[in-house]
């Protein structure tokens, strides 16, 4: 499944679809599989499973604990694609990863295991389109989705270019800032989708600060897809009770879902 | 060689691994600094700082009693005798003048013993720059001196708390602080890695050492250096040192960390045991383990404490064009001892490695073979170390 087949059935119903976030591995391999299938029940359109590094440049302190946590855990890579496999089908999975981790796997093998595992594409945060020659044959080959950022401080011609680049969706960071959820989301925000609709019919998924059904309404008016990590993330840190996790998880997933549909 | 393509790759090496968020704000570096050393205004500014307040062109000084024991010439390049005890003051003078030609009034760095930090908290008390230092929680503690020596300079010191609160997690958060201010401040990083075109500024800021050393060799000795060694942490002194010499006909020696000994897996010799990989924005060779997660390193000198090194000195290696060796912590303090008692010199222990390097070479070369080192920075803030080293007596027993 390709996130294209979900955006085709969000614009049918004239709503933003509804991506969540969450790091494989974390708080434990098997219980990141079932966070995503609770994420899936409660309606959630697509998924971005993290791989935890140790290195997070982008990520704020909610996910960089959850990375420390997994990696501690013992996470291995190739462990990205048992949670691909095991939760594929319902809805497009796509991997949000920091390159060295692909890099270090082999660009090609990892575009290859990932689609086979029924993984549908990769988010690449500190990989910029001028650096991906590797990626665009790889994912071309594998027919897989290729989400580049697009940020407020980006130039109208970095955002046609990084457009261009794209497959299946572009993500428009709409805080010039790390991950985390905020009380307030980014005024920025609409300014820069509007700013890349001018180059892409692709859809706009908005990303960074929204933590609940709210800020997921307000972003869903402009954007097509409203992505969600940090808010997800934290129904784990705030309790030690796995299962507390997992209500946490299953009724901020209802909230959104509900934003999304207002 | 000396300068990268258009997009900042040397060879393999380099380029952009960063948000996109941070590009244009690399573009306006790029274009800014690229003007600037162009600006004869800029470039008279410039020495006139590193004249009148940084203490430079540092002397070249043979070591006379040193090169008698190692039977080749040894020749010093004193940048112990810098404003601020290091070459780093190369680097921050010359980024903190161009902060302030882009009109951003603000600069943050990253620092791991707070050598950088105290050199970028310096230019920034004299430029009028507000300042933030991102340092280890646990660096801060052992570096109490040098936190002190920020804040009386008027900066700001940020603990970092988070992975292994070191040198690379400080650069973290540096890189994370900066995407969101990154429209009112400059990243005054302090080595020759991270994203284009910072491999570049900063080389371009030190190359002066070397430039400074090729005529000083000239006028003394009447021809050039047989060999140029200088150590290698992230790189910024041995880039420095070894870009006057890139087309020359002399043999270079980056020594790297080789800490507890290469076999035992607790070193920061990133060339000699590291892979390609990508690190802090730039693809380079790096301390990883089998799916690209970053090895600690470890060194008795911070300095050169970083699983990373500047994409330019990868180059530099993987076309042969210079040697990367490590010299083990036991090597280095023996060094900064035979140097202080020959000479009298107390350097800082990164400057005691390609000293080490230096005397590990010279049985190999012609007698009466020149060789300059590089001598980074002096030893005054390794004086703790120093002494649970040697196991000297406190004097306060």
């Amino acid at each position: 499944m390709k996130s294209a087949d979900t955006f085709a059935v969000t614009r049918a119903e004239h709503r933003a679809a509804l991506v969540g976030y969450l790091p494989a591995g974390f708080p434990t391999l098997a219980d990141s599989i079932k966070a995503i299938d609770i994420m899936i029940d409660h309606g959630a359109d697509l998924i971005e499973v993290g791989i935890p590094y140790s290195d997070p440049v982008m990520d704020g302190p909610a996910i960089q604990r959850a990375a420390d946590r997994a990696l501690a855990g013992g996470f291995r890579t190739r462990q990205l694609f048992e949670v691909a496999e095991a939760v594929a089908g319902r809805v497009p999975i796509l991997s949000m990863t920091y390159w060295n981790l692909v890099e270090r796997y082999g660009v090609e093998a990892f575009a290859r295991d990932f689609a086979a595992a029924g993984g549908a594409g990769l988010i690449t945060p500190d990989l910029i389109p001028d650096e991906a020659e590797d990626w665009l044959a790889a994912s071309e080959a594998h027919d897989l989705d290729r989400v580049f950022l697009v940020a407020p401080s980006s130039t109208d011609d970095r955002i046609a270019a990084t457009a261009a680049a794209s497959r299946g969706f572009v993500y428009a960071q709409s805080v010039m800032g790390v991950t985390g959820a905020r009380t307030a989301t980014s005024a920025a925000a609409p300014a820069l989708v509007e700013r890349t609709r001018a180059h892409t019919d692709l859809p706009i998924g908005v990303g960074l600060g929204v933590r609940d059904g709210d800020q997921a309404a307000e972003v869903a008016a402009y954007g097509d897809a409203v992505i969600v990590g940090s808010a997800i993330v934290g129904c784990y840190l705030s309790t030690d009770d796995v299962p507390t996790g997992h209500q946490r998880l299953a009724d901020l997933t209802t909230d959104l879902a509900a934003g999304v549909r207002r | 060689m000396p300068n990268p393509d258009l997009k900042g790759h040397w060879g393999e090496f380099g380029g952009r691994f960063v948000p996109e968020a941070l590009i244009a704000a690399l573009e306006e570096l790029d274009a800014a600094h690229h003007k600037a050393i162009e600006d004869p205004g800029f470039q008279a500014e410039l020495d006139r700082l590193f004249r009148d307040y940084g203490n430079l062109p540092s002397p070249l000084y043979k070591a006379e009693r040193l090169s008698a024991e190692a039977g080749v010439d040894i020749w010093l390049k004193r940048e112990d005798l810098d404003h601020t005890g290091a070459h780093k003051i190369r680097n921050v003078l010359g980024q903190a003048l161009l902060t302030k030609r882009m009109g951003k009034p603000r600069v943050i760095a990253e620092t791991g013993a707070g050598q950088h930090g105290v050199a970028t908290a310096t230019a920034a008390a004299y430029l009028g720059l507000e300042c933030t230092v991102y340092m280890g929680e646990e660096d801060m503690r052992r570096q109490a001196l040098n936190v002190a020596r920020m804040r009386l300079l008027g900066s700001e010191v940020v603990p970092v708390t988070t992975g292994s609160r070191t040198l690379k997690d400080a650069m973290n958060e540096a890189l994370r602080e900066w995407v969101a201010t990154v429209d009112h401040t400059h990243y005054l990083i302090g080595s020759v890695g991270g994203p284009h075109p910072f491999p570049k500024v900063v080389r371009d800021y030190c190359r002066g050492i070397g430039d400074e050393a090729r005529a000083q060799m000239l006028e003394r000795t009447g021809k050039l250096p047989d060999v140029v060694a200088a150590c290698v942490g992230g790189g910024s002194n041995a880039m420095g040192t070894f870009t006057a010499f890139l087309d020359d006909e002399v043999k270079l020696y980056g020594f790297e960390a080789g800490g507890e000994g290469y076999d035992t897996g607790r070193h920061a010799a990133t060339i000699t045991a590291g892979e390609v990989g990508v690190l802090h924005g730039a693809r380079t060779y790096v301390l990883q383990d089998e799916d690209g997660q970053t090895i600690e390193s470890h060194s008795i000198s911070a300095g050169l404490d970083y699983p990373g090194v500047g994409p330019e000195h990868a180059h530099l290696a993987a076309a042969g064009r210079a040697v990367y060796e490590p010299v083990t912590d036991a090597e280095a303090m023996a060094a900064l001892e035979k140097l202080a008692r020959t000479e009298g010199i107390i350097c800082a222990i990164e400057s005691a490695h390609a000293v080490a390097g230096a005397l590990r070479l010279a049985p190999d070369l012609e007698p009466g073979a020149a060789v300059l080192v590089n001598l980074s920075g002096r030893g005054d803030k390794d004086m703790g170390t120093v002494v649970d080293y040697f196991g000297f007596d406190r004097g306060t027993e």
